[in-house]
């Protein structure tokens, strides 16, 4: 029930961020979209099932401006592999995933195949697998920093983490 | 005085989001494999996006405009991971298979490869 | 500033233009399902560079719109390429015709 009200909240804030004409007739048709939004999502069963919404609130904002960070570095450099396509040597890698639950894990591999370089070809529970660019960008994946971050991000104390 | 910079930052970050985006489908164009191209495509969907609509913002000020175009970039950049994602899956499923160095395996005989030598 | 404008979008014109090559070029239908993600990406800025810059504040809505039903688009002409069924509960063996023309 808490998510679905959380859902329904959400769902009002961005109607009436969006559509900016206040009007009886409009707030009407606002309230029967998000009724009917939420009413689909509990007769689905997804509601609180995949997500979280407060889950990690505070500190998504911090995680994604280091992402950006990530996300600019790594353009640049599959811009100058692009420009010298002769240096590239793509293959396959397997990395270790050691987050805990489906959403940090789901996190991860898109923050992955978002960096451009590596994209996450297949995931399992314990690893999974990373199409890489070539060995700088497989090799920024290896280190772990990402995966640490994720696991900022989780809450999970960074000791936890096996070594790869 | 600070009209000026804020149109020399915005008029920088609109032109170097649209030099990244020719880098990026330059990319497609150039790299031999199709998992490679995902790369150069992912190139084009990130930091093309991100300074396009970052530039825009800075052009708008605050107000309900600012938030509709942080509202695409939001989708943009959650949904491009997505597709890829999907993408790489059904071309591997499919039997593509990633072009792998001398080092491992030679990848199996399969008429994906074949279908990607004839390209290169 | 508007010349700034005109090459910005000029430049994403030309981003579509490559991709269209690709599209084109092929060999799998994967790089074709690739090139126009690409060029779908490259509507939605398209749109909202015109919106802000014409000063139709309603055309950022297109593109908000645009930007989701792309995904949808995309992930459905694959499903259709991959399976010939959109509503396939299963996939077909690996190198089923379909890919490759």
């Amino acid at each position: 029930m808490r998510y679905a009200l959380s859902l329904t909240l959400t769902l009002i804030a961005l109607w009436l961020a969006i559509s900016g004409v206040y009007k009886p007739l409009l707030f009407i048709l606002g309230a029967s979209s998000v009724v009917l939004v939420v009413w689909l999502s509990l007769r689905m069963d997804v509601v609180g099932v995949e997500h979280n919404p407060g889950l990690y609130f505070p500190k998504l904002f911090a995680y994604w401006a280091w992402l950006v960070g990530q996300i600019v570095t790594a353009n640049l450099h599959v811009a100058r592999r692009v420009l010298s396509p002769g240096k590239i040597r793509p293959h396959v890698i397997e990395v270790p995933v050691c987050q805990h639950t489906a959403v940090s894990r789901v996190t991860y591999a898109n923050s992955c195949t978002l960096t451009p370089g590596t994209v996450t070809l297949d995931i399992t529970p314990d690893k999974m697998r990373v199409h890489a660019l070539d060995d700088a960008s497989a090799e920024g994946l290896l280190s772990g920093q990402m995966a640490n971050k994720v696991l900022w991000l989780e809450g999970q104390a960074q000791s936890k983490r096996p070594s790869p | 005085m600070s009209e000026v910079v804020i149109d020399l930052i915005s008029g920088g970050l609109l032109l170097g989001g649209g030099l990244i985006g020719v880098l990026g489908a330059l990319g497609v164009l150039r790299f031999p494999d199709f998992y490679s191209r995902l790369h150069a495509a992912g190139m084009t969907d990130t930091l093309c996006a991100l300074m396009i609509i970052a530039g825009l913002i800075m052009q708008t000020g605050l107000s309900l405009l600012t938030l509709k175009l942080a509202l695409i970039l939001l989708f943009l950049l959650f949904t491009a991971p997505t597709a890829t994602h999907a993408l790489a899956r059904a071309a591997l499923s499919d039997g593509v298979q990633p072009t792998q160095d001398s080092q491992t395996a030679p990848p199996n005989d399969h008429h994906g490869s074949e279908n990607e030598s004839s390209n290169t | 500033m508007m010349g700034v404008y005109v090459i910005s979008v000029l430049l994403v014109f030309l981003t579509m233009a490559l991709a269209l090559v690709r599209a084109l070029k092929g060999p799998t239908i994967y790089d074709r399902i690739l090139a126009v993600n690409v060029i779908g990406t490259k509507t939605v800025l398209v749109v909202a560079l015109i919106s802000v810059f014409s000063g139709n504040g309603d055309l950022v809505d297109v593109a908000l719109v645009y930007a989701l039903i792309n995904f949808l688009a995309v992930v459905a002409v694959m499903k259709l390429a991959r399976c010939g069924d959109l509503a396939a509960t299963h996939t077909p063996p690996s190198g089923s015709d379909h890919a490759h023309e």
